[in-house]
Order: structure tokens, then C-alpha cells, then sequence
């Protein structure tokens, strides 16, 4: 099993929808929230997701096709 | 002896022992060493750190290694060059070059790495590794020589061929990967969590980062123990212009220097300035941006330190700019013709940068100002190659005096 830490961003309309209840019903990938922020027109999900390597990568490409930015927590690590 | 005590949690303020470890296990935010600022105050001096050596590692009091066994190449305490060309034609009197370029591998990396480096042996780690796009990747690989760890080094498969020589003459193993940014930064997470490495700049990020800090120490020890008004400062995930800062600061706390009125001023090209941007658009909330810029080494569209360098900006009443692509090579050349000092895109970044800035009446003709140059020219040549055109000549006297006729 992998594990990634990664950010979801919600733009617009989008704060409204059920992206990560989705994404758990979609793939077997387990969510855990660990922090957020959420206001009328952006919010943003900071959660550990965690399942098999390809269907995590699988998982974060459909999350991405809803439009939701997806980035590590760490942040870009190449330097 | 190392004055770190613990790590510290930059969102919940939960604290961790000094491991192996970049984000706070509960809420996920960023990791920085904790110190004992009051041990350290009954130790170090002015004179303590003259006496020192002629490296980064005079401030060893202020990092959180043991430098009696620093993986040392000899870096820092670069010349910090008084640039009277350049300043008569931007307008400046009292303008500064730190000029980082000259460190071992030829970047500022070397202070961040050296750091790592050391770290990482602390905790008796046999593989030192990172992702790069040119400049981390030489000093990594440069610095698991020196302390006879084995390396490993991820690059974008399109990575100019000038910097994987320039990691892989010392003797890594180089892996290029088909695919994004966004590919190579998820794998190496991966990667990171997989195997027992030193990622310099994942699980030993916290240690790394506090390397720049010398680029604080350094500015203010070699202006005569005083802070400067402006600092110009290239970024790319802004960790460099918060840990300058947080240099400065440091040195006022513990009654080094008086106090600290430095206005920090972050550049970022115009391909790649999520910071930037936010701060134009007057939020603290950075979006990712996909990086498009010849200023590679400046790079990184989801910058870790984005929010932390606009409160820096905030606190120290200093701004972000955003340079126009076209502009980063009229910032080399200014900086070649005029200083002698041939540095990368990033040094182009901010020449032009501070050229805005004093168009701008951000700064002031009589404010002592630094502008960082953090890496070598001979690193992104393709940039200004096109710049270069020879006379070419049969080897006669009467053919160099056709071309040249007035010499």
C-alpha cells in the first residue's frame, strides 16, 4: 500500500461539491483529513489518501479531472 | 556543539525530537528547528565567530549539526563585492553583490546542502539523494563524495546536458524520468517514504533549510555588523528569502547587530511567480503554477515557503517582483558588463528586478542595498549563447585590421 499527503484546492462552485466522498466510493483509496479551509468561493484540504500505488495515481488523476488542483503537502521538492 | 532541542510545528506548534522528519505527523504542516537561543547568547560573540573559519560554518552556533564533523567543501563567506558600476547606473550609492556563485559547486546550495549532509551522517544514513533541475543535484552529488556516502539523483530526462555532467562526474547514480515536474516531485515523495535516504530536501528539509541562513549572517557580519536596508532576493519555493530573514533576526536577538530594518524584496520571472502573484493579487493563500520560465533553477510552481515569504514581506515592508522573461538576459548582461560577474537566470532575475525596484522609488539612492546572486552563468548557457558573436579571422595581421580597423 501507498501513502501520499497531498492538498486538494476548490475553486468556485466546485467548494460545494463531495470530491473526496467521491473519490473514496470511485477507488478503494482511504482519505484522512488532517486540516482544512473552507469560504464561500475557495477551500482548500490538506489529507493523507492511502491505497494501492496504481489506483492512488488512478484516484488522483480523476480528482484532477474535476478540475481540483492537487499538490504535495511538502510542496514542489525538486530544487 | 549543536544548540537544536527540538522540531517545531509551524501551523499546530506540536513539537517532534530532532529526527529524520519534514511535516508535523498530525496536522501535516512544516517542520523548523527549535533552539536554545539562551545557551546560545552565553556562547557566541563577534569574536567567536572572527576567529572561526572562513567557511559558513563560523556561524555553527546558529546550525543545527555538529560542525566538528561538517561535510565542509569550504563554502560560504562569499565576497560581498561593492558594485560602484552598477549602482552609478541604477542610481545607487551604496550597492552590494553577494556573490554566491563562487562556492564550491558553483551555488548557494552548497550551504543547504552541507547542512544536509552533515545531518544525514548524524543519523548515520548511507545514501544521500534529491530531485533537481541542475543546482541541488551537483551539490548533492558533490557533497556524498566528500562524506563517501552514495548518491542518488533524480532529474527531468530533458535536463540540459551541461547539468547532468555537472552532478554525474561525482560519481551518482543519475535517474531521469520521463514525465512533469509534477512526476518527478510525486515519485521522489514516494521514494522518500520507501526507502532509508536522505532526501536533502524532504525528510531532511527542516536541517537543509536552516542553511541559508549563513546568507543572512554573512551580509551583516561583511557590512560591519549591521543589517542592510534592502535585501533583493531571487525565490523559487521561498525558502531562501525567509531563512535570510530569519538570519538577520537572529543576529538582533542575540545582540549582534543593532536592530534590524531590512525591507526584503523577493523577484520571481514572470514564467514561474506564484508568489509573486499572490502577492500582487494581496492574498496569502499561493496558487500552483505550471513553471514556464528560462529561469529553471527558479522553477517550482507549488512553493513550499509561499505563505511564510509573504508574511516576511509583510513584516519587513518589503514586496514582490515579477520580471518579464525577456528582461532575465538584459539582467545578466548588466551585471557581466558593468561587475564582471557572469551568473545564471536567476542572477538575471534579480538585476532586473532591482532595476524596477529603483525605477519605482522602492529604493533609495543613499540605502544600503544587497542583491543575491546565487548561481554560477556557466550553469544555463543556452540562455545567453545567442549573445555570442566572435569576429572570425584568418591568422594575419592584414585581416585583423580589416575587421578591426580602430583597435
Amino acid at each position: 500500500m501507498a501513502k501520499l499527503r497531498v492538498t486538494f484546492t476548490f475553486v468556485g462552485v466546485q467548494v460545494q461539491d463531495p470530491v473526496i466522498w467521491q473519490l473514496s466510493q470511485k477507488f478503494a483509496v482511504k482519505t484522512n483529513i488532517r486540516r482544512a479551509d473552507i469560504k464561500d468561493d475557495i477551500g482548500w484540504v490538506t489529507l493523507e489518501l492511502e491505497g494501492e500505488e496504481e489506483v492512488l495515481h488512478q484516484g488522483i488523476e480523476w480528482v484532477r479531472s474535476t478540475g481540483t488542483e492537487v499538490e504535495l503537502v511538502t510542496g514542489d521538492v525538486i530544487g | 556543539m549543536a544548540f537544536a532541542t527540538a522540531l517545531k510545528c509551524r501551523e499546530c506548534g506540536r513539537e517532534y525530537p530532532t529526527d529524520p522528519l519534514n511535516v508535523c505527523e498530525f496536522c501535516f504542516g512544516p517542520l523548523e528547528v527549535k533552539y536554545d537561543y539562551e545557551a546560545i547568547g552565553k556562547t557566541i560573540s563577534r569574536d567567536r565567530i572572527q576567529n572561526g573559519p572562513l567557511t559558513m560554518w563560523r556561524y555553527e552556533d546558529l546550525l543545527p549539526v555538529d560542525a566538528a564533523n561538517a561535510v565542509d567543501l569550504q563554502t560560504g563567506f562569499t565576497p560581498l563585492i561593492k558594485a560602484t558600476n552598477l549602482g552609478r547606473i541604477l542610481g545607487l550609492d551604496h550597492l552590494y553583490i553577494k556573490n554566491d556563485a563562487v562556492n564550491p559547486t558553483n551555488s548557494f546550495k552548497d550551504r543547504v546542502v552541507s547542512v544536509a549532509a552533515t545531518k544525514a551522517m548524524e543519523y548515520e544514513f548511507k545514501t544521500l539523494a534529491c530531485a533537481s533541475t541542475g543546482n541541488l543535484a551537483g551539490s548533492v552529488a558533490a557533497h556524498a563524495a566528500k562524506a563517501g556516502m552514495s548518491s542518488y539523483i533524480f532529474i527531468p530526462s530533458d535536463l540540459e546536458r551541461g547539468k547532468v555532467v555537472g552532478a554525474a562526474i561525482y560519481g551518482p547514480t543519475v535517474v531521469a524520468i520521463d514525465g512533469s515536474y509534477d512526476d518527478v516531485n510525486r515519485l521522489c515523495s514516494e521514494l522518500a517514504d520507501t526507502y532509508p535516504w536522505a532526501f536533502v530536501n524532504i525528510n531532511m528539509r527542516p536541517y537543509y533549510a536552516e542553511g541559508s541562513k549563513t546568507l543572512g549572517y554573512e551580509v551583516a557580519e561583511q557590512l560591519g555588523w549591521q543589517a542592510p536596508a534592502h535585501c533583493v532576493v531571487p525565490s523559487a519555493s521561498g525558502s531562501m528569502f525567509t531563512k535570510i530573514y530569519k538570519g538577520l533576526n537572529e543576529f538582533e536577538d542575540l545582540g549582534l547587530i543593532p536592530k534590524v530594518n531590512t525591507h526584503m524584496h523577493m523577484t520571481q520571472a514572470e514564467g514561474c511567480s506564484p508568489i509573486a502573484a499572490a502577492y500582487e493579487a494581496g492574498t496569502t493563500r499561493v496558487r500552483p503554477v505550471k513553471p514556464n520560465t528560462i529561469a529553471k533553477s527558479l522553477a517550482i510552481g507549488n512553493p513550499a515557503d509561499g505563505y511564510y515569504s509573504l508574511k516576511v514581506i509583510e513584516d519587513s515592508h518589503g514586496d514582490a517582483t515579477i520580471v518579464p522573461e525577456e528582461e532575465v538576459v538584459e539582467g545578466i548582461k548588466l551585471l557581466a558588463e558593468n561587475e564582471g560577474i557572469f551568473t545564471e537566470t536567476a542572477g538575471g532575475v534579480v538585476i532586473s528586478g532591482l532595476k524596477r525596484l529603483v525605477e519605482r522609488g522602492a529604493i533609495k539612492r543613499d540605502e544600503v542595498t544587497v542583491a543575491y546572486i546565487t548561481g554560477n552563468g556557466l550553469k544555463t548557457i543556452e540562455a545567453v549563447e545567442e549573445l555570442v558573436h566572435p569576429v572570425h579571422i584568418n591568422p594575419t595581421m592584414a585581416a585583423f585590421h580589416e575587421q578591426i580597423p580602430n583597435p
